[in-house]
């Protein structure tokens, strides 16, 4: 091989590169969390089913937004036939408080950052 | 018809992922074995065509160089067109790698009345390509997120910048927008173009396509079919620690999605795709222009038995003394 050592540090170089994520978690210590949450004691039933909500409460969220500040409508039925309250910190956050024990758990695991709370209050944090 | 038998091999692919997770349910086969496999065979590929490629020798200095060659201190010299230092060869391929300064020479002739030749700049490719590749680098980037723990404010920064257009929830990135219309473009030049038509192979369209597939799912799993992220980044943080755990309910669009980037992944270095790992193998691009200030030896070069006329002449100088021929040497 010609040039082996520069062949063999531009391999090594382009390694530790594209492997970054795993040197940053492996730093902190961090690296097997996994998010924990608080789930309600007295409910069984989240307004819509859990496994479809985990993937799609943000299209919910955005829907229960616009129903209720452009129609004026506060009152969702669920596909189960049950009706909810349109509201993010009376009927989400009623159950799911405080966020930092819910929403924050995922959301920060993930790095997905909702713009909810540049206008909602959190009712459960300090 | 190339297009068409590439386009069938992405689609079938896309139909293994989708039966074998749905009709089957083999979504560890899907979701860790194959990824894993895939990982390896292009670390082992990778590894493997460059030191093939290093084991080619380049004995002499053959840089293509586009300005003038350093010679006489009084006649301006081109120091990265042309480098005569290694800190113009590293400019000059800074310049190649990250804004493709070759292809923006590309140049379209032309026949003009059928009387003139004309060259006009043509940098609509060079565009598209450097679109495309700035855009999977900084979307590579974006994926980071799901391999992190934590995520650092410099992903969630560069993530928020490129999710600047809030026009739906969640953002829709500008690099999704403008990695899909370049390699849209891409494909596109491919199939009207009759000239570029001629060239392209299945190898040319299988690559775009299985681009596309992996950009139109992961689309897809933000926007349409949406998936559990959180589950899948406890997948993709298992398989770092070597201890996977597929959790329910990921939808297969997902599997779809990581199988066609798999599939990439492997056939990465058996594939044109390499142009990434060549580009700094280059020798008409990384070498140094400088063969008339140093000489370049030939490594393999033997000594070659050599008989001069000096010699020559030496050896039979009375016979040619004798027939009356001049010598050289009296």
């Amino acid at each position: 091989m010609y040039d082996a050592g520069k062949i063999i540090s531009g391999i090594i170089i382009f390694f530790i590169l594209v492997s970054f994520p795993i040197w940053i978690s492996a730093a902190s210590g961090t690296i097997g969390d996994v998010p924990e949450l608080n789930l309600p004691a007295d409910e069984e039933q989240c307004v819509e089913d859990a496994e479809w909500m985990r993937a799609n409460h943000m299209d919910l969220l955005i829907d229960w937004r616009e129903t209720v500040v452009r129609e004026g409508v506060r009152v969702y039925t669920a596909s189960d036939g049950k009706e909810y309250n349109m509201s993010l910190t009376d009927t989400c956050l009623d159950c799911h408080s405080p966020k930092a024990e819910f929403c924050d758990q995922c959301h920060d695991y993930v790095a997905a950052v909702p713009n909810c709370w540049s206008c909602h209050v959190d009712p459960g944090g300090s | 018809m190339n297009a068409l038998y590439a386009f069938f091999a992405v689609a079938l692919l896309m139909l293994v992922a989708f039966f074998g997770v749905w009709g089957l349910g083999w979504n560890t086969l899907f979701a860790v074995m194959i990824p894993y496999a895939a990982l390896a065979i292009f670390i082992i590929g990778l590894i493997y065509r460059v030191v093939k490629w290093a084991r080619a020798p380049v004995p002499f200095h053959i840089p293509t160089t586009c300005g003038q060659q350093k010679s006489l201190p009084w006649i301006k010299s081109d120091r990265i067109e042309s480098p005569s230092s290694t800190m113009g060869v590293v400019a000059r391929m800074a310049m190649e790698i990250l804004l493709f300064r070759s292809l923006f020479r590309n140049d379209k002739v032309q026949l003009e009345d059928k009387k003139r030749v004309t060259f006009q700049g043509n940098r609509v490719l060079w565009l598209g390509g450097l679109v495309f590749h700035w855009s999977l680098l900084i979307i590579l980037f974006r994926h980071s997120r799901l391999f992190m723990q934590p995520v650092p404010d410099f992903m969630i920064f560069v993530r928020d910048i490129d999710g600047i257009l809030q026009g739906l929830i969640p953002a829709v990135f500008i690099t999704d927008i403008a990695i899909l219309m370049a390699l849209t473009y891409l494909f596109l030049r491919r199939v009207v173009f009759p000239q570029v038509r001629y060239i392209s192979l299945p190898s040319d369209y299988f690559a775009l396509f299985l681009l596309l597939g992996v950009v139109i799912l992961g689309v897809l799993v933000k926007t349409a079919w949406k998936v559990d992220i959180e589950g899948v980044k406890v997948l993709a943080m298992g398989m770092f620690t070597f201890n996977p755990v597929v959790p329910e309910g990921i939808g297969p669009a997902f599997y779809i999605h990581i199988f066609l980037a798999s599939v990439l992944l492997a056939y990465f270095p058996f594939s044109k795709l390499m142009h990434g790992p060549g580009i700094f193998l280059s020798p008409t691009r990384n070498l140094i222009n400088n063969s008339r200030a140093v000489r370049h030896i030939n490594p393999w070069d033997y000594p070659v038995k050599v008989h001069t006329y000096e010699e020559w002449e030496d050896e039979f100088r009375e016979a040619i003394r004798g027939v009356g021929l001049p010598l050289e040497k009296e």
